[in-house]
């Protein structure tokens, strides 16, 4: 076979496969140049600017993702202060009720004890200027009637007042130490 | 006309592949510099298909790309990342890469035109698109290496560091072989030969399918089978080779670079 191979090699005026025609090197050199042109101009200038614009959107996708992740926890970190300082405010505002509460009470007790005492002042000092009264006008007809009384039985008239006045008075004033000195005996 | 025999015209007996096969006859401009041959129009028809599948696929790129801008971009990142940025850092990468993405999909398209039905011929497997390209790329990492530091660059390719002094009388002529003559020898040839082999691997088994299925007969069939499967097999096998293929040389050219461009060795 290999025979069969070379007889019908030397037949074909011996070509040899390795020494080049002139024809095949410039269209070979041509093909090459029709592809190297079309690559470097065209092909691999439009995959550079393909891969350059996904290597940017991607960054940019990542950057935009950060930007929106870094956002979200700001936001979450402010509604967080908000709430504990609404948390803070709303504490203080229950303890300052509960104070103005307490205070309002002390405040009612001590307005309410004062009016008592007040009454109670005022009533004493009625009573006191009542009994004052009921004395003097006491002391008045009881010197009254015992000069009434009196002057029946003496059977003169104690005209005069400025006698009467002073007999009424001692026996007032006798009367009144007898009176001081009774309770304090019974007491004891 | 039967693409896979084009040695004889005789349609009885068993058509050997041939070397012939990679010099078929001229269709315009016979006998000029500008002669184009069937192997030619299939390389004008690769680069069409790639350059209309790359512009519809880069025309309106989106940030969030359909099912065909993801295929394409793929592809694209496998140059740009895999052979690009993994091997030269991406200030480096971003300079030399419209070579090595042309590089890579040059060749693979005009590899895989090998295994298309009615194509049948893989453009590199004529040596000008490899050696072409090995130029290119011979080329592209000298200049690199120029450009970043001529001194440091023959010093480093020629003179390599750690070698006591008298060795270099031997180390020296052997750098310079491999590095400035192995190096784009080797680029081409290896694409050339594995094209080359693949195409006539293919041809010959299915050239020997169609002799035991029609010119031989009779029990000689079940041998066509046998050779049709490996046929099959070897077709797809080829699909591999386009592609690894089309990845070494766009690695090679990127290693090279780098080895140019290092600091030390």
């Amino acid at each position: 076979m290999l025979h069969a191979v070379f007889t019908a090699a030397t037949e074909e005026a011996a070509q040899n496969p390795l020494l080049p025609a002139s024809y095949d090197i410039i269209w070979s050199a041509v093909c090459f140049l029709i592809v190297l042109v079309f690559f470097w101009k065209f092909g691999l200038p439009k995959m550079q600017v393909m891969l350059d614009q996904r290597a940017e959107a991607i960054e940019g996708n990542i950057a935009k993702a950060d930007e929106a992740q870094r956002k979200a926890e700001a936001a979450l970190e402010e509604y967080t202060a908000q709430l504990a300082d609404a948390r803070a405010e709303a504490g203080n505002i229950r303890e300052a009720a509960r104070e103005d509460g307490k205070k309002i009470v002390a405040e009612a007790k001590t307005s309410a004890s004062t009016e008592a005492a007040r009454i109670t002042a005022s009533a004493q000092a009625q009573i006191e200027a009542e009994r004052q009264a009921a004395v003097v006008s006491l002391r008045s007809e009881v010197g009254t009637l015992a000069i009434d009384l009196a002057s029946g039985v003496i059977g003169e008239s104690l005209t005069d007042d400025a006698k009467a006045s002073a007999i009424v008075d001692r026996f007032l004033a006798d009367l009144e130490a007898a009176e001081k000195a009774a309770p304090s005996a019974g007491k004891k | 006309m039967n693409l896979l025999v084009t040695s004889s015209t005789d349609d009885s007996g068993f058509h050997a592949p041939s070397i012939g096969e990679f010099f078929p006859d001229a269709v315009l401009f016979a006998g000029t510099d500008f002669e184009i041959n069937r192997i030619v129009l299939v390389r004008f028809l690769a680069v069409a298909v790639l350059i209309l599948l790359f512009w519809l696929g880069t025309r309106k790129m989106k940030l969030v790309p359909g099912r065909f801008q993801s295929l394409i971009e793929m592809g694209l990142d496998l140059v740009r990342v895999n052979i690009g940025e993994d091997l030269l850092g991406r200030k480096d990468a971003k300079r030399f890469l419209p070579i090595l993405t042309s590089i890579f999909f040059m060749v693979l398209f005009m590899n895989l035109t090998g295994i298309i039905p009615g194509l049948n011929i893989a453009g590199t497997a004529v040596i000008g698109v490899p050696l072409v390209l090995a130029l290119v790329s011979y080329v592209t990492f000298i200049y690199a290496g120029i450009k970043k530091s001529p001194g440091k660059f023959f010093k480093n390719s020629l003179f390599p560091a750690g070698v006591p002094l008298p060795v270099y009388i031997i180390v020296t002529p052997i750098e310079l072989i491999s590095t400035f003559i192995i190096r784009p020898v080797t680029l081409a040839l290896r694409l050339l030969m594995n094209m080359m082999v693949g195409h006539l691997l293919l041809v010959l088994f299915f050239a020997a399918t169609q002799f035991f299925f029609f010119t031989a007969g009779g029990l000689w069939s079940l041998l066509g089978v046998g050779s049709l499967a490996f046929g099959l097999v070897f077709t797809l096998f080829e699909l591999l080779v386009a592609v690894l293929q089309a990845y070494v040389f766009a690695l090679l050219t990127a290693v090279y670079i780098q080895l140019a461009v290092a600091e030390e060795h």
